[in-house]
């Protein structure tokens, strides 16, 4: 199965790194958030240095609802889909290796968004282990739920407009736990945080295994 | 198939139908007259005699949703795919119900119609739920052939009341960090006629809801009919007017 999940992501990234999709609309988009936060907000007031790690988190959800139609947009493009059904790839293969790709684009976008906010909105940096471990538990849910709410709305005429209303809701704790793990990173008082970091795993675990073990009947049967 | 009848109702509903009405009207009375006001709240609890029913209605439809949808995957029965989609109708009236009342009582108690508050803040995340699930379910009963459809919307209802129970904890957890003391709904030491009043009202919505449901799964089993036998009535109906056009030739 891991095997298969490694062939997967491994054809999805590549895909990813000869289109430039991610490099030259997701990366700059997520940049653009940053930027229209800032317009928003009054950025002489410090409004967005306290609420730098909430408004990490939303960037980043808005960039992965792109990615994950992204991910299932390149599957529908020349029968796609039903070359992933005829592969004789494990279905939880599959579903591992497309939210394993997500998440390696997540990453970079939370790379580009953590030099932005320390750039732009004059966050420091604090508490480094619990901002990593929450990037890797937040980032794991996001791409475990979102492939798996992705691969429904696959297909649909109207999936651009249906993912969000699914998804975000489905979403909102991880954008909860990862806000307060991040606020209390860097706000100094890291052991605040840990207790959401271990959400935001179990969130990641729970919708890994759902996933895992529904994807099959979800790409034969819708 | 029976013949058709010009209603769902039946004399089971009709009793039902009857005993909510009726319990409603001795609703309002204990709610509004025989039950004393709190000594906090004042008047203003007396909107809780309907608030607190139509938020347990709202999450027992979730729970229904999810139970129709995991039998639905089972059985791939058609009743289990009508009750789900009935249920969420339901509790969306339900939850928007509750969101109404606790923003009418949340002004005076508040001073605010909205606060951030956990239990508002789930309850409108279920909402939003809710209507996410009844669109997809819309877009899968119109796309796909019947074995294809509902297989989408299943997995959504399915993991409808888990989200709903991570979405309710997470936000209670967020926001019972670093709020002052909330003015507690009830009184913990409730009694005597209130109490009595809060258990009517969850017995009398309990009612309603229950015949709501049935009504609503009944208009739901006729539209699947409508679906099935629809196209063939219709080319009976015009081979029938040409028979008679042919006829008359």
């Amino acid at each position: 199965m891991f095997r298969d999940a490694g062939l997967v992501a491994g054809k999805d990234l590549r895909i990813e790194l000869r289109s430039r999709v991610t490099l030259q609309q997701v990366l700059p988009f997520a940049v653009l958030v940053l930027i229209l936060f800032g317009v928003a907000l009054d950025p002489d007031r410090g409004i967005l240095t306290r609420a730098s790690a909430g408004l990490f988190w939303v960037a980043v959800l808005f960039c992965a609802l792109l990615a994950i139609q992204r991910a299932f947009t390149i599957e529908a493009a020349d029968g796609g889909r039903d070359a992933l059904r005829l592969s004789g790839l494990e279905p939880g293969g599959i579903f591992l290796g497309k939210a394993m790709a997500i998440a390696a684009q997540l990453t970079a976008v939370e790379a580009l968004l953590a030099v932005g906010v320390v750039i732009m909105y004059g966050t420091e940096v604090t508490g480094v282990p619990l901002l990593v471990a929450t990037c890797v538990a937040a980032t794991a849910g996001m791409a475990a739920a979102g492939t798996l709410y992705g691969v429904l709305a696959a297909g649909l005429r109207v999936r651009e407009t249906l993912l969000p209303i699914l998804l975000l809701p489905v979403l909102s704790p991880v954008l909860i736990g990862a806000t307060k793990a991040f606020e209390a990173a860097l706000g100094g008082v890291a052991a605040d945080g840990w207790p959401w970091c271990g959400l935001l795993l179990t969130f990641a675990l729970l919708y890994l295994t759902f996933g895992t073990l529904a994807f099959g009947t979800l790409l034969e049967e819708s | 198939m029976s013949a058709p009848r010009p209603t769902t109702g039946s004399p089971a509903t009709r009793l039902l139908g009857g005993l909510s009405l009726a319990g409603l009207v001795l609703l309002l009375g204990y709610a509004l007259w025989w039950s004393p006001a709190d000594v906090v709240q004042k008047d203003s609890v007396r909107i809780m005699y309907v608030h607190v029913p139509t938020a347990i209605m709202a999450f027992t439809a979730c729970g229904i949703t999810t139970l129709a949808s995991a039998m639905w995957l089972r059985r791939r029965s058609e009743g289990w795919w009508v009750l789900g989609g009935a249920a969420a109708e339901v509790g969306i009236v339900f939850t928007a119900a509750c969101l109404v009342t606790g923003s009418i009582w949340g002004r005076p108690t508040w001073g605010t119609y909205w606060d951030w508050d956990p239990r508002i803040t789930s309850t409108t995340l279920l909402f939003i739920m809710l209507v996410g699930y009844l669109a997809l379910r819309r877009i899968d009963n119109e796309s796909g052939n019947a074995a294809q459809r509902g297989m989408r919307a299943a997995i959504v209802g399915l993991l409808l009341f888990p989200n709903v129970m991570i979405v309710h904890y997470s936000v209670d957890w967020w926001r019972s960090l670093h709020q002052t003391a909330t003015i507690t709904r009830l009184d913990p030491s409730i009694e005597g006629t209130m109490l009595f009043t809060l258990m009517l009202g969850i017995a009398v919505f309990g009612l309603v809801f229950a015949w709501m449901l049935i009504h609503r799964f009944r208009v739901g089993w006729l539209e699947e009919r409508v679906g099935a036998t629809g196209l063939d009535a219709a080319l009976l109906e015009r081979r029938a007017e040409a028979g008679v056009a042919g006829g008359a030739r």
